[in-house]
């Protein structure tokens, strides 16, 4: 544990920003955690990461970790990074974003961003709810769940995340939990070395207020729903789908190879570069 | 004598996008958009043959979200868009204010409100290049008025975005984007280009948003070794966020005073017979190009009157508009829209000059014969 600590304390800036913003409870530390975890393990050069966020309460993340660290507009981040990543391809790019900021807002930039299948890791923490403004339903918050602003009940569908980043693309798609914390590490790690557009979807809890607002008790109460839940995709091959209903499956669900982004511009510039000017 | 230099039939876009190769552009994400589309061809054809990088995003807000990526991470990159795309861009033009990061930002002007007319002149965006994003900020745009204008200007934007870590918007039309000139590119070892400035300090000394005298920090692109935060809450000289109201001022402070305390460098007017005329026509872009047209007629007939073309739009020439506004009976304020910068010709007039508005907002241009009429009518 204190080896741990020390790694993850090699990571933040202590010095500077802390206290965080984050309930205490909340499971975007323990997302935070596993990716400092995640990037030490890789040996990864901190000069050599940047981290970008959109806005919201896991937007938040990158003030607290010394890398290069770029905190967006709302829903923007997979754009920003895109431009980050293009202009300078040396730079490992991490994405943190949320359900509200990466779906609703952003959903049109991680749809594009994914087809695209530009080198960056997507780290989706979602907990079901809009949290920095106080509670409100989000493109994930379940069908009848309570928001603030869906007080009698949510009656939209929300998204299968990792369906939909399936569908529109993305090379690399994982699901996991806070509570799984060390198969959130591992999948992460394999994200970030994924040559692509990798999306990790984090199911995490947010008790202050889906919890409240759902009567699904505290932070524990709903760490234990997401280990009740949460099915291995190996061993979700194995079972009846009776037992598996009402479930959703954790690891690694997609893994595929398609040409990335900035290797084919390079290849671009690799043909072109050296030929005149076309003022055609 | 290069290539460049021989006589060559360009039209504005392909000027601007010339301009901007000519600038040292390296990254370029934009969003298909008439009358803006030509400069976006352009250099998806030719960044590549330099080693620069073009990319299509999914619209105008993830294009100048990209743009400021790309110039976090070391870039001199641009976009070009129009009216439609120019409002989507507001939000993030908010964030490189705020961020302070260098960029371009073209803008050729089409009708509107709305959709508008595409493929129609109009000089409606004009205070949206002033007030377009929310919040206090203080913004550069500057027009060009001809297509060597628009070489030379692009250029220019792309300095002064980096000279005071700001974007730039170059505020052009739908006729100056699509109307072709001869023109001689000037001679490429002639051309200044401003790169902005890198930090002299050791990482743990630095600070992303330093408060110095000149107000324009230093700036460390991504990967340089600095480790920095930045974001669009108001935040400290080291790029975190803050709610302290000294903080807040000193932050707010530097991006007015980075502005305001080099006006005069940035702030060009461009004048005509302005030495004895009593009447001066005030105008800007394509109707400064009338303008003159229409400024000969009138010395033809002995009437004297001068031209005033502000190539800085924002921030306003208010110094030489107030010294102006001493010496001057009449000023007319032609504009292709309802009237946005007789404005602020009102604002700075000292109160001995009449100010008429020429106002023309149908799609078209205004013509020699048209202000030349006017100022018949007011003189």
């Amino acid at each position: 544990m204190e080896t741990i600590t020390k790694v993850t304390h090699h990571y933040l800036r202590t010095k500077k920003k802390f206290p965080n913003v984050w309930c205490a409870g909340c499971g975007i530390g323990i997302a935070l955690g596993a990716i400092i975890r995640a990037i030490d393990s890789l040996k990864l050069n901190r000069d050599d990461v940047a981290m970008v966020s959109g806005i919201g309460c896991s937007s938040r993340m990158p003030v607290y970790v010394d890398f290069n660290t770029l905190h967006t507009t709302h829903g923007r981040a997979l754009a920003f990074a895109t431009g980050v990543k293009l202009a300078n391809p040396k730079l490992k790019v991490v994405v943190i974003t949320g359900d509200g900021d990466g779906l609703a807002i952003g959903g049109n930039h991680f749809i594009h961003t994914c087809r695209r299948n530009i080198d960056i890791t997507t780290i989706l923490i979602n907990n079901s709810i809009y949290g920095m403004t106080g509670g409100q339903y989000s493109p994930t918050t379940p069908f009848m769940k309570i928001g603030t602003t869906a007080p009698y009940g949510n009656r939209e569908r929300d998204f299968d995340i990792c369906s939909l980043a399936k569908s529109a693309g993305a090379t690399f798609v994982a699901r996991g939990t806070v509570y799984h914390v060390t198969l959130l590490e591992k999948i992460i790690q394999q994200a970030i070395l994924k040559k692509g557009f990798s999306l990790v979807e984090v199911i995490s809890h947010c008790h202050t207020f889906y919890g409240r607002l759902n009567k699904e008790g505290t932070a524990i109460k709903m760490m234990e729903w997401q280990k009740d839940h949460a099915i291995p995709i190996q061993a979700a091959a194995k079972l009846p789908p009776d037992k598996l209903k009402d479930k959703f499956l954790i690891g690694v669900l997609w893994d595929v190879d398609f040409p990335e982004y900035c290797e084919e511009y390079d290849k671009v510039i690799a043909q072109f570069q050296a030929q005149p000017e076309d003022s055609k | 004598m290069s290539q460049n230099q021989k006589a060559q039939l360009l039209q504005g876009n392909e000027a601007c996008a010339k301009g901007a190769l000519a600038a040292g552009v390296n990254f370029f994400a934009g969003y298909p958009i008439t009358p803006s589309t030509e400069i976006a061809e352009y250099l998806a054809r030719n960044l590549p043959r330099r080693g620069g990088k073009f990319i299509q995003m999914e619209d105008e807000i993830a294009s100048l979200a990209a743009v400021i990526g790309a110039s976090i991470a070391g870039a001199k990159a641009m976009t070009a868009t129009s009216g439609p795309g120019f409002s989507l861009m507001q939000e993030n033009l908010g964030y490189a204010y705020m961020a302070e990061v260098p960029c371009v930002i073209v803008d050729v002007q089409r009708g509107g409100p709305s959709t508008g007319l595409p493929t129609k002149v109009s000089q409606s965006d004009t205070m949206q290049a002033r007030w377009g994003t929310h919040g206090d900020y203080h913004s550069i745009a500057i027009a060009p008025s001809s297509v060597r204008q628009c070489f030379e200007l692009t250029i220019r934007a792309f300095n002064l975005s980096e000279k005071y870590r700001t974007p730039v918007i170059l505020l052009m039309d739908e006729v100056l984007g699509h109307m072709r000139e001869k023109i001689i590119l000037p001679d490429p070892a002639g051309i200044k280009v401003f790169n902005r400035m890198k930090p002299t300090v050791p990482p743990e000394w630095y600070q992303h948003f330093e408060i110095n005298p000149h107000f324009v920090s230093p700036m460390a692109s991504f990967g340089e070794g600095y480790r920095y935060n930045v974001t669009g809450l108001t935040h400290d000289p080291l790029g975190f966020p803050t709610s302290r109201s000294e903080e807040i001022q000193a932050k707010l402070d530097k991006l007015e005073k980075k502005i305001m305390h080099n006006v005069n460098d940035i702030v060009q007017v461009e004048e005509e017979f302005m030495e004895e005329a009593a009447i001066a026509v005030f105008a800007y872009g394509i109707v400064a190009r009338a303008a003159r047209q229409a400024i000969r007629m009138a010395q033809q007939k002995r009437i004297r009157v001068g031209l005033i073309q502000p190539l800085t739009i924002w921030p306003f020439p208010d110094i030489y508009m107030e010294q102006m506004s001493e010496q001057l009976e009449i000023i007319i304020v032609a504009e292709l829209n309802q009237g946005q910068l007789i404005r602020e010709v009102m604002r700075t007039n000292c109160g001995k000059a009449k100010i008429y508005g020429l106002n023309r907002f149908d799609g078209d241009i205004l013509t020699p014969e048209q202000i030349f009429a006017k100022i018949r009518e007011v003189r």
